[in-house]
């Protein structure tokens, strides 16, 4: 559980948005909220998940600071959520990478890249490494394939397991029968709902950047992220389907599925993140957790490079280059999956489960 | 264009403008743009800081105006004719009803053109108080609504300066000539060609309050800005401008005796009056608690409470009625007995024991029903509660103070259909608009219906803003 000083105000802050209810209109929380007379910890840290941040509740707000009530949604609920990344971290130890986390992130993936690479050159040599190769399997006479496999499969199915963790821990703590989260119907809307970012919509007209003006961009930008992630993802597992179920090894043509697929969330990796880092730039730090911002550039700038370098790959894949970079590509990736856990990836875990939680709520329980 | 918030306040007060609008509040944007749009320079003089900006507009919620269809913001349509019945209804007739009318009428495009503006409208959700047919609900509320207007305000150049206080009016005859303004200590003599009034009412002016109220007044509440103290009004009167209705008619109600004297808003309401007992101080009750639906009786209850001892209430409630009235911004007071919960209130406990067990003596079998007057009553007790009465039994019990909430006030500008403020003479005077809440009392010599305030102030921010300009480039 996080903090009781978070949890408290957050508390406070419910009990006085509940007497208002001018927000209702914006996003997921405030009908949320709405469903509840009193909010005790599991209340707060489910609607704090379900937040997505836009904004629009605090400029829109009259008990804002300098008033009184010092009312401040968004800042308050990036903080719980803050924690709860923090808390629900599988295993315990690593719960101390949340603090100073950009830090961390750009330590671990640079470690990693430098490591991976220098194997690379120490066990394969230059020649090998610089060598220029055309056709079936020209990566894995840089790096063999089951290598590959290896180093990135397993810290990318340790990451699942600690996800799994950490969301069961949360759905415990927000009061949730552990079935709701396989409810069909639930699933479906929670999914659709992010799918869509529909709740980075505040109400239609988008959050609210860098003051009170209304805009998409950070959702255009979060939606470049995600989708060009996903796709990123599709690609390679449709790889591994070609690779094992047909036998039939990469690189592949340019027009081939896992290659659009990829080239396509590259491009997403290299629109998305950096539209995010700016906007974030320019916004008011007012609404925000600014703590967090160490960790989300980090992560920002791992899902860039991650798009960068797989592109950069593809492009030079024929030259000599294509060693060195399949090195640095590989171990940016393995950066990824082993902070996975310990990084701003997890709002993804958690902010599904929130929105799935809401889906049941409205939807099924009625 | 030109730079608007930030400018030094000499260079826009040195060159007089066509239209000066008093105020920042829906009205007077209303005013601003229109007057902006069809080419006058206007300068807007907002006594707030751009915190709290947009006087009692930042906290309100929706607009009520005539609509013959359902639209993405209204569920069904509010003909002119039934916003003419509700509100002679609400007046009691204590209006003038040829300038409501023409309120009413004028205002089906309201919505439109505020989306014109920018402001944007939520659909029909909750609808809390059953206004989702008659009213459309700002996205975010009133301050979102506020912050629209000020973008549109910057795009269209229209100058703005904050923290200004108008001081006093300047006026030749029935000719206004300058606004005396105070901004950061200095006064300014700020001349214009025509001028707006659209300042607000005079709530948070205690002082005045007591002119109609008395003493009693010292114990009110304001629901919204402190910033709507009155001196524009003042001012113009003291010039022989034509007043329009009595100091004590406001909009009041009863509010969460806890509340902020000022700037509580929506969130200190007390919703559950119609479950509960309400006593005073001496622990006596005083009115039908279920007299009616709640809205409908939501207004008379500030009154009530003014005239009670120290202007205060308590409604107590058992535990029964938790849950079946929309959450309070501050905890009830709870005890698990009666004389305990007295004590805790600083009620007297034996009268209010007493009283109680009267009233659960009285209470009459029937079907409760919170959604609507059940016919659960009392009798053989003075007063008699018509609806939802059950016994209070059923520990724990909770307390809520209440006071009275001012939310606005009455007494004002006489003004016709072209918003033209009056002189004593009966002549209006030549170059001069009101528009909102100075203006109000024209349409509501008392009573109130929700979301009304709005209407006026945009239909008649509207056309002061129009009349202005014309005259201005004439």
């Amino acid at each position: 559980m996080p903090e009781t000083e978070t949890l408290d105000e957050a508390k406070r802050i419910m009990q006085i948005c509940n007497a208002c209810r001018y927000c209702e209109g914006y996003c997921a929380v405030f009908p949320a909220m709405t469903k509840r007379l009193n909010f005790n910890d599991g209340d707060v840290t489910y609607l704090a998940n379900l937040c997505h941040g836009c904004q629009g509740c605090y400029y829109a707000c009259q008990y804002a600071p300098p008033h009184e009530f010092a009312v401040n949604v968004p800042k308050t609920f990036a903080k719980l959520r803050g924690e709860t990344y923090r808390d629900y971290a599988w295993p315990g130890i690593f719960k101390k990478l949340f603090e100073g986390n950009g830090k961390w992130v750009a330590l671990i993936v640079v470690a990693l890249t430098v490591i991976v690479t220098g194997l690379t050159y120490a066990i394969q040599g230059v020649d090998v490494v610089s060598g220029v190769y055309k056709g079936e399997g020209s990566f894995y006479k840089v790096i063999p394939h089951d290598v590959i496999v290896y180093v990135a499969s397993a810290p990318f199915l340790f990451a699942i397991l600690a996800f799994f963790v950490g969301l069961m821990k949360f759905w415990k703590d927000i009061g949730a029968k552990p079935m709701d989260l396989l409810h069909p119907r639930a699933l479906t809307k929670a999914l659709k709902d992010a799918g869509q970012m529909k709740y980075m919509g505040g109400g239609g007209h988008g959050c609210n950047y860098p003051d009170d003006n209304y805009s998409m961009g950070r959702r255009v930008a979060h939606q470049f992220t995600m989708w060009g992630f996903l796709l990123c993802f599709a690609a390679t597992s449709v790889a591994t389907v070609y690779h094992y179920v047909f036998g039939w090894p990469a690189p592949y043509d340019y027009f081939s599925v896992p290659v659009v697929l990829g080239t396509l969330g590259g491009i997403g990796l290299l629109i998305g993140p950096p539209g995010l880092l700016m906007i974030k730039k320019k916004a008011d730090p007012e609404p925000q957790d600014t703590k967090q911002h160490g960790m989300d550039i980090a992560f920002l700038w791992l899902l860039f490079l991650t798009g960068l370098t797989g592109l950069a790959l593809l492009a030079l894949r024929e030259t000599s280059l294509m060693g060195l970079l399949l090195a640095v590509h590989l171990g940016i990736v393995l950066g990824m999956f082993v902070t996975f856990p310990y990084g701003k990836m997890v709002h993804a875990v958690y902010r599904l489960g929130a929105l799935i939680r809401f889906a049941h709520e409205n939807d099924v329980k009625k | 264009m030109y730079p608007t918030e930030f400018q030094l306040p000499l260079t826009a007060f040195l060159e007089p403008h066509d239209v000066l609008i008093l105020g920042a509040g829906n009205a007077a944007m209303s005013a601003a743009i229109t007057a902006r749009k069809m080419g006058a320079s206007v300068l807007m003089i907002e006594s707030a800081d751009k915190d709290l900006r947009g006087g009692n507009s930042r906290h309100v919620r929706n607009i009520r105006y005539s609509h013959n269809a359902a639209t993405d913001y209204v569920t069904g349509a509010y003909e002119a004719s039934e916003y003419m019945t509700d509100l002679m209804r609400v007046t009691d007739g204590n209006t003038n009803e040829e300038l409501m009318r023409f309120m009413i009428e004028a205002s089906e495009d309201c919505a439109d053109w505020m989306i014109e503006q920018g402001i944007k409208f939520q659909p029909p959700l909750s609808g809390t108080l059953g206004l989702a047919r008659t009213n459309a609900f700002f996205l975010g509320g009133g301050k979102a609504m506020m912050n629209s207007y000020f973008k549109t305000c910057e795009k269209l150049g229209i100058d703005i300066v904050f923290e200004a206080e108008v001081e006093d009016v300047e006026m030749e005859g029935s000719k206004f000539v300058a606004a005396q303004v105070r901004h950061k200590g200095e006064l300014y003599r700020v001349e214009a060609r025509t001028v707006v009034l659209a300042s607000g009412g005079f709530e948070a002016n205690i002082e005045w309050l007591k002119e109609g109220w008395g003493d009693i007044a010292e114990n009110f509440l304001v629901r919204g800005s402190p910033m709507n103290t009155g001196k524009v009004l003042r001012s113009m009167l003291n010039n022989g401008a034509k007043s329009v209705g009595v100091p004590e008619q406001c909009h009041a109600v009863a509010i969460d005796g806890r509340a902020p004297q000022f700037d509580g808003g929506i969130s200190t309401r007390v919703d559950c009056v119609i479950f509960s007992v309400v006593v005073n101080k001496n622990g006596d009750r005083f009115y039908d608690e279920g007299e009616d639906i709640w809205p409908k009786r939501y207004a008379i209850w500030g009154r009530l409470v003014a005239k009670q001892p120290d202007q205060v209430a308590y409604a107590v409630i058992d535990s029964k009625s938790m849950g079946l009235f929309m959450p309070t911004v501050y905890s009830p007071i709870q005890s698990d007995t009666l004389a305990g919960l007295a004590e805790q209130l600083g009620v007297d406990a034996p009268t209010m024991e007493k009283t109680i067990a009267d009233y659960n003596a009285g209470v009459q079998p029937g079907d409760f029903n919170a959604t609507e007057p059940d016919g659960c009553h009392t009798e053989g007790v003075e007063p008699k509660k018509s609806n939802w009465a059950r016994k209070i039994d059923t520990p724990p019990y909770y307390g809520y103070p209440v006071k009275m909430g001012i939310t606005f006030t009455y007494l004002g500008l006489e003004v016709n259909k072209r918003a033209q403020v009056f002189m004593n003479d009966d002549k209006p005077a030549q170059n001069i608009w009101a528009a909102g809440e100075i203006m109000a009392g024209n349409i509501l010599g008392q009573g109130y219906a929700g979301g009304t305030g709005m209407a006026i102030g945009n239909v008649f921010g509207r056309i002061a803003g129009e009349e202005a300009a014309r005259h201005a480039r004439n």
